[in-house]
């Protein structure tokens, strides 16, 4: 079973995205900042991460330029999730390494067609529909 | 329906799933909801209204999801857009390299997306279509569907399903909430309101014809009568795309399953190509030039 690291300092989002990310067969660990992920890598890569941008102590901009510096760390397709919508945003994170981009409010929908698109699932016919 | 049901139902689509309902999107609401309220057991919209708001979680997912699942999205489903890009283009390219012109009728194009989509698939072929006149004909019956086609300005919501980032970056300008594309992709696409029940002869005949997710819709009767008209509107060598739960098979001969690409037919009886003169070219006159890049 795949490992999604789902990265987000609101634990309501985090349970959301639980939710949908299981549903799609993932096995789900959760972290509140960049930290608390990196420590999570360290341990183990997982195959997926969904990535706010802003948290305290380390944002997911900085946390993403850390991961893909460690050992392993170009490994795991990173996804980033957040309310940060702008362009440039969106220019600096996937200059930075990022492999997809969701842009808040998300729904399962969104987060399939994204885990998709960076081939972490297979198009199925129930997904296609 | 009354207004403050209808706002209620737009705020709660938009809190809820970031579905952003324009004021006039009534009709959307009903033709969705209703069904669900009748398998609920409930008479109308304004009873499920008034179970929503005292927090039903199991309805509240329902109506999200008949809200939501049924849109286009770009790229939908994804294979038939690959079959275009490595089945479908190289063997048109390499049939008319001579003339160096292609036509492409998407005959439910709704609000642009499959359209675009396409027009978005052509442009990343660059080189190989440099100079080559591209038309791209979306038809929809609805005028208003038209209309949002035509200004290819989508909701974030819309542009998240199927777009890749890359292309989202590529090919749209970010106004505020909402993305619209390019206005070179723009160009590439005319859009005509038609009811495929209705005679369509005028528009000329193409090499590519996607009808995916509309005839659906149809009786097995009317099923067969578009068929045979599309058959005269597809050249000899041409292609037809149909959606995921729509065949010919069984239904007529006049096109024909390829094997292992799901989704596409060829048609039947090759007429002869003189007996079809230069078709509608010279009739549109906006076709488009594709620019190196």
């Amino acid at each position: 079973m795949k490992t999604c690291l789902v990265v987000d300092d609101s634990s309501i989002v985090r349970k959301v995205a639980r939710r949908i990310v299981e549903a799609l067969g993932f096995h789900v660990l959760e972290a509140e900042d960049g930290v608390e992920a990196l420590v999570h890598c360290k341990r183990a890569m997982p195959e997926a991460i969904l990535l706010d941008w802003n948290m305290p102590v380390m944002d997911g901009f900085q946390f993403l330029g850390t991961l893909r510096r460690m050992p392993g760390g170009d490994e795991p397709k990173v996804v980033f999730c957040t309310t940060e919508t702008g362009i440039d945003h969106i220019t600096r994170a996937m200059g930075g390494g990022a492999n997809e981009y969701i842009m808040k409010p998300f729904d399962k929908d969104i987060v399939t067609a994204k885990f998709q698109e960076v081939g972490l699932i297979e198009l199925s016919e129930e997904t296609a529909a | 329906m009354n207004p403050t049901e209808y706002e209620y139902l737009r705020k709660f689509l938009k809190d809820s799933s970031g579905l952003d309902l324009s004021a006039d999107k009534q009709y959307l609401i009903e033709s969705r909801l209703l069904p669900l309220a009748r398998k609920a057991g409930l008479p109308g919209i304004g009873e499920l209204v008034q179970k929503l708001q005292s927090g039903s979680t199991a309805l509240i997912a329902s109506v999200v999801e008949a809200m939501t699942t049924n849109e286009t999205f770009f790229f939908r489903d994804k294979v038939p857009f690959d079959h275009f890009r490595e089945t479908i283009m190289p063997e048109v390219i390499k049939a008319r390299a001579g003339k160096r012109s292609l036509r492409i009728w998407c005959a439910a194009g709704s609000t642009g997306q499959e359209p675009y989509s396409l027009a978005m698939c052509l442009k990343e072929m660059g080189a190989a279509l440099t100079g080559w006149r591209v038309e791209i004909i979306a038809t929809d019956l609805s005028q208003e569907v038209l209309e949002k086609a035509k200004s290819g300005i989508y909701s974030q919501f819309e542009v998240q399903r199927g777009l890749p980032i890359q292309m989202l970056m590529k090919y749209f300008k970010q106004n505020g909430e909402t993305w619209q594309i390019n206005p070179e992709l723009r160009a590439m696409i005319q859009h005509r309101q038609l009811n495929l029940l209705h005679d369509f002869a005028q528009l000329g005949t193409f090499d590519v014809i996607f009808c995916r997710n509309v005839l659906i819709y149809f009786d097995q009767d009317t099923k067969i009568n578009i068929f045979n008209r599309l058959a005269r509107q597809i050249e000899p060598d041409g292609f037809l795309v149909l959606g995921a739960a729509e065949t010919v098979v069984g239904l007529t001969d006049t096109f024909r399953p390829i094997p292992e690409k799901r989704g596409v037919y060829r048609p039947n009886d090759p007429r002869a190509a003189a007996a079809k003169p230069a078709a509608a070219g010279a009739a549109m006159p906006r076709a488009a030039v594709m620019a190196g890049r």
